[in-house]
Formats: C-alpha cells, structure tokens, sequence
C-alpha cells in the first residue's frame, strides 16, 4: 500500500514534537515532508535565554539534527515558507514556488511577537525576541553599542534583559504596570523579584507607556507617553506574542485569535490538525512548551489513526530563567474572591509563599526565594487533594510532614556533580546531567529509562525531577495531568477501573480489547495491574492470571539475587510456640537451608531454598500447621504486636489478640500494594503502630485507629482516624480500610501515598463519619475474603501442581 | 551450517504456559524455553545479560520477557536487551515437530 503524506509547516518545537510522538507509535504510516521558515534544525526555543546570557551555545540547543531528519526518512526544507495552501488540490506552496501534495497537513507555525503600533517600529535595532536571528541581532548590538531597552517585564522580557546585561549593556525594562510578571506573580513576590534584579544592575521604569520610538537610520531612544525620553540603540519588545495564523486564514481554516481546535487537535478541516502556540483550544491560546509537548501527544494518537486520545487542556507552572533567581508560579495564584490564602514571608532571607486554597485544595501557588515544592504543591493541585490533615504544615514543604527520611528538599542545584542521587541505582548527578544534556532528555520518564535514576524505589524523584529542570532550565518535567497507566494506553487507572466495572468486562484481554490496548498482551507493568482490578472487582468469580503476575505472586516465595527463594511461614500476631519453631528447626534441617533469619516483621525467614524444593518445604510446614506468610505480595504481610496486657505493666488493652485477631480476618486479601498492620498495647507503642499502613495504639478507654504509615523509603508517620471502643469496632473500621483502599487505590500506590492524593478527609468521610458507608465496605471485604482464604502453598505442595516448580528436562 | 547437529526433544508445548517458561537444565545451566501468547517458541540462555537473573521467571509480553531481578526487557527472538540497556543473552534454535518440542543445545546463535 502506498504509504500517506504528511506536511508538517513549523519546524519548531510543537511540530516536531508531534512527529517523534509519530514515529514513536506508527513509523510506517506516513511520508512526512517538514517545511521551516527559518534555516536551522528543530532546536530548543526556550533554551535563547541562557544562549543570550552567554551560559550555552548554539550548539547546545539543537534537538534534532540534520541526521535525525534523514535517519527517519523525513524530507526537511529548511529556510523555506510555506504561503499559500491548497485545499482543494491538497497542496502547500513556498515563497519560492515549491509545491507539494498531502495527505493529512500539520501546522505548527507558533508564534510571533507582538510590536506595539507606535511610531518607529519597524527601526532598525527594534526587535522582538524569538529566534535565534533575534538573538544573533542582539549579541551584534551589544557589541557595538550600550543602551538597551526592553519593553515589557513579563518572563521573555526579563529574561531578555538579563541576558542583554551579561553581555555588558546597560538595560532598562520598560513596564505598563506596577507588577513585574503580573500574569504569573501577585504584588509582593514582584516587589522581591524587581529588589533582586535591581541589585544584580537591571534599571526599571514602571508605570511607563511608550509612546514612540525615536530615530532615522536606527533607533537612537524612546519616548513615554508623559513627555520624557531615555536614549537607545537597542529595543527589545517583548510584550506579549501573537498566533501565527496568517497561512491558516488565508486558506480559509476557520480562526479566532489562534486556530480553532477540537479536543483531538483537529481543524475545521477534516485533514488539517494543528499543534502549538498557533492554536486556540476551548478559547485559550499556549505559551509554553508543557501543554504543546501533550496536545503533540494526542495529535500524533490520531494522526496514527488510533483515534482514542483527547486533549482537555492543561495546568501549568512557570519558572525564570535567570540564573540566581528562583521562582515558581502556578494555578490561580492571585487568590482574592471567595480563596483563601496561606502566606509564608521571610524578607531577610528573601523568601516568600503564598498557596491559594479554596475548600482546603490548593487553587494556586506562588513561590520566591525558596521553590524546592514547586514540584510538590503542584502535584497537590493538580490532583485536588485534600489538605485539612497537613495544612498547618504545608507551607514548610514536603519535608516536614512525617518526622525523618530523605525529603525532597535537597538543593539539586547546589550538589556536587559526584553526588550520588539515586541510592539503588548508584547513579550520581553528573550521570543524569550529561544523560539529558547528551540524549536530549525531557521527562522524568526518559531519565529513568536512560539512567535507571529515580526508577527502583522512587525516593529521589523529587530530586531527579530538580536536577532536569535545573538542567534544562525550565519546568518541562511536569507530568502530563492525565496520567497513563503504562505505555500500552492512554487510559489512566481510574478509567480502566471504571470501563471494567461499567462494561462488565471480565478478563485481561477483555479489558485490552475494549479500551483499544496498543500492545498485543500489555506488558509487564499493566498485566498485573489489570489482573488485579479484575480480582478486586469481581470477587470470588475472577479467574487469576498467574503469568500476569509477578513471580513472586505465581512462586508464593521471594525470589532472591542468585534466583533462589525465601520461605516465610505465616506467625499470627509474632506469637509463636516449641512446636512451631521446632517444625521450621527441622525444615531448615532436613533441606540444608544456608540462612534462617529473624525478620523486621516478627516473623522467621528460611532464605536460599531452590525453586525445585518449595514444594517439599511447604508441604513439610503445613504439616505442622504452618502457612504462607505472604512476605513475597501485593498483600497483607505482618500485623506485628507487643505483649499487651497480659504481661506488660503498662498494658492497658490485649493488643496480643487483637492483632491475631485482625491477621485472621485479612489475611490471604489481595490489595493494591503491600498492606502491613500493628497493635501496641498502650501509647509507649513498642510494636510501632504509627508508621504502618493500619495501626492500633490501646488506650485505657478503647482503640486508637491511626493509618497511611509508612516506614520505608520515606518514613511517613501514621494520621489520627478515629477512636473506637470495641474489639469489634476495630475490625470493622480495620476492613472498611482495607476495601476502600483495595476499591480505589492505585495498583502499586502504597496507603501512605494514596492518602496524600485523595486526603485524610476523604477516608474519614468514608468510614468514621458514615457509618453505612463503612458497614458496606466492610461486608464487601469479608465477601471477597471468602475466597481468598486459601493457603496457596498447600494447594501448590500437592504432587500435582509440582511440575511447575521442576525443569522441563534435564540433559547432560 | 552444520546440519548434523543433534535436536533433543524436551517436551511438549502443553508443558509450558502460555506467557510463560520452563527450564532445560544442561549441565552448563539452564536454557529457558518460552511460550508466547501466539505458541510461538523460544530458547535463550536463562541468565539475565544484566545480572544473571533467571529470565524464565518473568513476565512474559508478546515476544519480550521482563527479567524478575530489575526489569530489564529481553527480546526473545535476538537475546538482546531493550535500549537503552545494553546486552544480550545466547539463543538457542527450538522447533516444534508431531506436537514435541526440540532444542539444539551446541549452537547458541
Ligand atoms: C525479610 C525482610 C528483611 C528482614 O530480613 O527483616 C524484608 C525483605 C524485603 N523487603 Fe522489606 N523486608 C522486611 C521488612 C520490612 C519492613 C519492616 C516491617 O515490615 O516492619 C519495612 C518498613 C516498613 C514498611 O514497609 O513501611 C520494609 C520496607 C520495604 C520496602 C519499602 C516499602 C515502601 O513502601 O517504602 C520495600 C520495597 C518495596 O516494597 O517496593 C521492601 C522490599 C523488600 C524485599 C521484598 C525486596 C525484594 O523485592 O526482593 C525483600 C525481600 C526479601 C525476602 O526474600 O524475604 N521492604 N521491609 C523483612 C520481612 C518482614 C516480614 O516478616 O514479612
Ligand atoms: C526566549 C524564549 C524563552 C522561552 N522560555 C520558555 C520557558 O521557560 N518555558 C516554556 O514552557 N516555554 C518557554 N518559551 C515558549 C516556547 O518556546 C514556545 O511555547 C514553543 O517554542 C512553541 O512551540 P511551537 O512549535 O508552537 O512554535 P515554534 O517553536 O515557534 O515553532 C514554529 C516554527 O514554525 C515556523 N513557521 C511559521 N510559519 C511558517 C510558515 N508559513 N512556513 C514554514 N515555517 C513556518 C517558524 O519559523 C518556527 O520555526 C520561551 C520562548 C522564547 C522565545
Ligand atoms: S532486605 Fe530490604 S533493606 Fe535489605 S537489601 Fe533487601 S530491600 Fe533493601
Ligand atoms: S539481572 Fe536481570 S535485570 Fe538485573
């Protein structure tokens, strides 16, 4: 079949975006032909404020060379414009007269600067910032002659300006308002920011409209509406920027301020899409590259014809580029009407924050001085969040809630290029730096693949993510807000649970099929995700897909680093007895087991047993009445206890009980990620209930519930949920958890993690506050449990199960 | 290309699942012998080019297996790994014949 042709007119950074996002899912589908007005490669746009402030090159910026067009088999006509196209004929035509047909046409023509209509505009020395002839223009004028002015005092402006003064101008920025950055800033974040620039030598006029620009053969100054005059050789516009939609009017593609786009990036013309700073999306224009990277995204999902993918607009943040000034923006950071506003300030140090919060879900944040949880609020924002539980504390940072463990405030800017940032990996941040730089790295996700940083137990992903942005000298890092459940779609877990649970969809490749998967059978991320919604969602009906599962899950053992196994038998509640332990003595005995070790989860580990032998091991255990002890699932692992009443003198309840008592009700529950459990019998908490995902402190009066702890890689202390009076009480609350979390977490989402995204309020609404909410979940839980109660090692010890644990054959 | 080398039957396709793998123990180690959603076959050596993790123990995706240790994708038919981790691990050929399965152990390709 003869293959399509796709024009893409705009070879810049949205345009060609969409191509790689092509490439990527359907190398074959089209012919593609780029057209770009100016002579170089696709090159890194916002990357001209640091080539202006002299900190990179040319050079550096380049995101696809020549060679990369040419591997691809993509046609490049450099320098070249497109003005005319042809509807009809299905044609484009350049300046110079060249015609080429399509199949399906991309325009991707960005933006232009917006000059004032004053007198003098179109002066030599006036000019906007853009490109890099713009920036060639500027190094050349800033060799010849000193005064620079710049007009506007938004983000290019300053930037512009700060640039010019690195290369030794003198420059005054020129403002209409009393604001600097007033569509990312409130007033007293502007008043820090212009304090700042003034003392590293920038001049400002606020206030100020221009008028005029004066000057015959090149501008020689400005004047301002009130009369007076500042002399200059240079001036830079920057007061805003215009949609490029000269071409697509003309062609008579329907345009407002930009290109009008529905929510697949399409244009009135059926065959025509659009991506970038040229288009207009549910009436908003672009002007940074984080919602053009996703509208490329699910342009390219159509342009491959797979047709699923949508683009709902986006939430972004801002930074500065201006090396020394840190600045973050993001969300309706003015506040005023109906918000509230959390205000931090510290002028001695120069810092301010301000989060705007409305029904205690951040709105907006602006950050100065100190922005370390930019990263952090956004999130919070972007997922609405509930913030009652912390919000005395948020505006101190992530680090502060939770007592230790490594937080994200670690200033990745400030750390030594050999430092190591990722503990499981050993990768340090000159590694991660020459990886993005080197391989043109944008996302969190392409350094985790590229450098494994970040990608084992995640606990340097704030960092990772400072350490791009500070590379990259902007906020590309942010995750799309959608985010996909793997690669092989572009669904998000909520959506996959929700088709399941609407479509009745009842297997794997059911769900596949019907959500339009990308891959034949997934891969080894969404497998045992699906598997296990399907589980949680029809109990006792769903049929378990072992080879979707983690081998840990399909071998009930730990797999360990020379590939032999671990056996933890089940020891209800830590309490265990002669008979017990002598049948594990004898186990380890009889089968010559090298390691027997004592577990930070009260209970013994028999490590370095050979596939072949698990069987014969647990059938030996069950003997004795010893059980899977699930150390090796997305399951339920320990309830750990200390002795309680019975023995100890402070002891004020029969904690000893009550986690037997718990451990027998949840054990062999399937869950989202690992659920561990403690019951400590009075408030000195030896069995450290307060760092575990549901723990229990026994008070004189009753039951203290504290859940979401973590005590791994980041230590999160437990949230107060409620008090109760009864052991039965415990129970109840203790399984409406477990079904709310195993209902709505995400699979992998660990309860310390989901209770920062949904809020401590939300659970509290759906079990202390309501009680029929709670009786409900609770009964669901003890239905699925009902299946689920089977100890899978005595059925896997059964002679006939045991060929799965032996060798095909052996030979030799 | 020598084609008096020997082809040893090793079982049948029903002993393996689908997505999954069983182990040819030689006495230089195990070869994993995977089954594809599709029936299709492949033999690699089952020692993971990263860290010698055992790849017959991990999840089986069209023709890649995710090795168990750390991840690493390994793409069945070539032994290599998937960019852009670096390394590949020996294939062997396999065929299936009157419902038996057959390996040659003596050229890893
Ligand atoms: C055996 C044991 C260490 C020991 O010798 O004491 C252990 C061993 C492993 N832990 Fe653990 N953890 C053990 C108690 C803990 C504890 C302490 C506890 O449970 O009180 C913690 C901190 C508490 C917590 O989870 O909040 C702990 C936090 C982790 C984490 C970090 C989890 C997190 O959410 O931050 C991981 C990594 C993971 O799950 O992804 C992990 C992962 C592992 C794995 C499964 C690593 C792996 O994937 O292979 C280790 C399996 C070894 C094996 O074959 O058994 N282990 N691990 C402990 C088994 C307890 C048990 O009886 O079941
Ligand atoms: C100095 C500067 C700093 C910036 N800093 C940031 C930042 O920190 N963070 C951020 O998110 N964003 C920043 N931006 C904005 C970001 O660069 C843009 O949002 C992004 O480049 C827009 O991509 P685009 O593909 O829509 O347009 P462009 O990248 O401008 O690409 C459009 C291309 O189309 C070409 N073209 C136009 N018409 C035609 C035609 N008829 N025929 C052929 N070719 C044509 C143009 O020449 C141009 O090369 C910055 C921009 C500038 C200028
Ligand atoms: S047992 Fe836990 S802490 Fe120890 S090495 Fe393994 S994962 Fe790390
Ligand atoms: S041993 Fe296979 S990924 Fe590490």
């Amino acid at each position: 079949m003869k293959k399509q042709r796709l024009i893409v007119i705009g070879n810049g950074m949205a345009g060609i975006r969409t191509v790689e996002e092509l490439l990527k899912i359907a190398p074959d589908a089209y012919d593609v032909t780029v057209f770009g007005a100016e002579p170089h490669c696709n090159y890194n746009r916002i990357l001209l404020s640091p080539v202006l402030a002299g900190e990179k090159t040319l050079n550096d910026i380049i995101l696809n060379d020549d060679d990369w067009y040419a591997s691809n088999g993509i046609t490049l006509h450099k320098g070249r414009k497109v003005v005319a196209i042809d509807r009809r004929r299905r044609l484009v035509r350049t300046e110079d007269g060249l015609e080429a047909g399509y199949d399906r046409l991309l325009l991707a023509t960005g933006s232009m600067p917006f000059m004032l209509p004053v007198p003098g505009r179109d002066l030599p020395g006036v000019i906007g910032f853009r490109d890099i002839r713009d920036v060639e223009l500027m190094l050349e004028a800033s060799q010849k002659y000193r005064h620079a002015i710049v007009i506007g005092g938004g983000l290019l402006g300053l930037e512009a300006a700060n640039g010019l003064k690195k290369r030794g101008m003198a420059v005054t920025v020129v403002h209409l308002l009393d604001t600097l950055m007033e569509r990312q800033l409130d007033k007293p974040a502007a008043d820090l920011l212009k304090r700042a620039l003034e003392d590293s030598g920038l001049d400002f006029r606020m206030e100020a409209q221009t008028k005029a620009i004066l000057g015959h053969d090149r501008v020689t100054g400005v004047r301002f509406k009130d009369g007076s005059e500042t002399p200059a050789d240079l001036v830079v516009m920057a007061v805003g920027i215009r949609p490029n939609v000269d071409l697509a009017k003309s062609a008579g593609i329907h345009c407002e301020r930009g290109i009008l786009v529905n929510d697949t990036l399409q244009t009135f013309d059926p065959r025509i899409y659009a991506v970038g700073e040229c288009v207009q999306h549910r009436k908003q224009l672009f002007g940074l590259v984080a919602p053009l990277f996703e509208q490329a995204k699910v342009c390219a999902n159509h342009l491959a014809e797979y047709g699923i993918a949508r683009y709902e607009g986006s939430v972004t943040s801002t930074k500065l580029k201006v090396t020394g000034i840190d600045l973050f923006s993001a969300g309706e950071f003015q506040g005023g009407n109906g918000y509230e506003e959390l205000l931090f300030q510290d002028p001695a140090r120069g810092i301010y924050k301000k989060l705007v919060v409305e029904s205690n879900r951040i709105k907006g944040a602006v950050l100065y001085g100190d922005t370390g949880d930019g990263a952090w609020y956004f999130q919070l924002m972007r997922d609405g969040t509930d913030i009652s539980a912390f919000r005395e504390n948020v505006l101190f940072g992530q680090a502060h809630l939770g007592d230790a463990g490594h937080g994200a405030d670690n200033r990745a800017a400030l750390m030594p290029d050999t430092a190591e940032v990722c503990g499981c990996n050993g990768v340090c941040k000159k590694t991660i730096v020459d990886a993005i730089v080197q391989k043109k790295l944008f996302t969190l996700d392409d350094v985790r693949t590229h450098t494994k940083a970040s990608a084992s137990c995640g606990s340097c992903t704030g960092l990772v993510e400072q350490i791009l942005q500070s590379t990259l000298g902007s906020d590309y890092s942010v995750s799309p807000a959608k985010k996909p459940l793997c690669k092989c779609t572009d669904h998000t877990h909520e959506e996959v649970r929700e088709a399941i649970r609407a479509e009745n969809l009842k297997t794997i490749p059911e769900v596949m099929r019907f959500l339009d998967w990308k891959t034949v059978d997934g891969c080894h991320s969404c497998r045992p995700a699906l598997n296990y919604y399907l589980l949680c969602q029809w109990p006792n009906e769903y049929r378990d897909d072992p080879q979707s599962r983690f081998i840990n899950e399909r071998a009930h053992a730990n797999i360990q680093k020379d590939g032999t196994y671990s056996v933890v038998p089940r020891i209800w509640g830590g309490v265990t007895n002669p008979k017990e332990l002598r049948a594990i003595a004898d186990v380890a005995e009889k089968f010559e087991i090298p390691t027997v070790k004592i577990t930070g989860g009260q209970r013994i580990d028999l490590l370095g047993v050979p596939k072949q032998q698990l069987p014969a091991v647990w059938a030996e255990l069950g003997k004795h009445g010893l059980v899977s002890g699930h150390a090796y699932g997305k399951s339920l692992r320990t309830v750990k206890t200390c002795v309680g009443k019975e023995w100890c003198r402070f002891g004020t309840q029969d904690s000893t009980k009550m986690g037997i008592d718990l451990e027998k009700m949840t054990w062999g529950s399937w869950t989202p990620a690992k659920v561990k459990m403690a019951v400590s019998g009075c408030p000195r908490n030896c069995a450290e209930a307060t760092i575990k995902d549901f723990g229990v402190v026994a008070v004189d009066s009753g039951w203290e519930l504290h859940v979401g702890g973590n005590g791994g890689v980041k230590v999160r202390a437990t949230d107060f949920l409620c008090k109760v009076d009864t052991e039965e009480e415990v129970k109840e609350y203790c399984g409406a958890y477990m079904q709310l979390y195993r209902e709505e977490a995400r699979y992998l989402e660990r309860t310390a993690h989901w209770i920062e995204r949904v809020g401590l309020a939300y659970v509290q609404e759906r079990i202390v506050s309501n009680p029929e909410s709670r009786r409900a979940l609770y009964e669901r839980f003890l239905e699925s449990q009902k299946s689920a109660q089977i100890d899978p090692w005595a059925v896997l010890a059964k002679e006939s199960e045991r060929q799965h644990f032996e060798p095909l054959r052996k030979v030799g | 290309m020598n084609v008096m080398s020997d082809w040893i039957e090793i079982g049948r396709i029903e002993d393996i699942p689908r997505q999954g793998a069983r182990v040819v123990a030689t006495p230089a180690g195990n070869v994993a012998i995977f089954r594809t959603l599709n029936d299709e076959i492949f033999a690699v050596r089952d020692l993971c080019p990263h860290k010698g993790g055992p790849l017959s123990q991990g999840i089986v995706c069209g023709k890649r297996v995710a090795c168990p240790l750390h991840n690493w994708v390994i793409d069945l038919a070539s032994g290599d790994a998937a960019p852009p981790d670096e390394g590949r691990t020996a294939c062997f050929p396999v065929k299936l014949e009157n419902e038996r399965l057959w390996l040659q152990l003596d050229r890893p390709e």
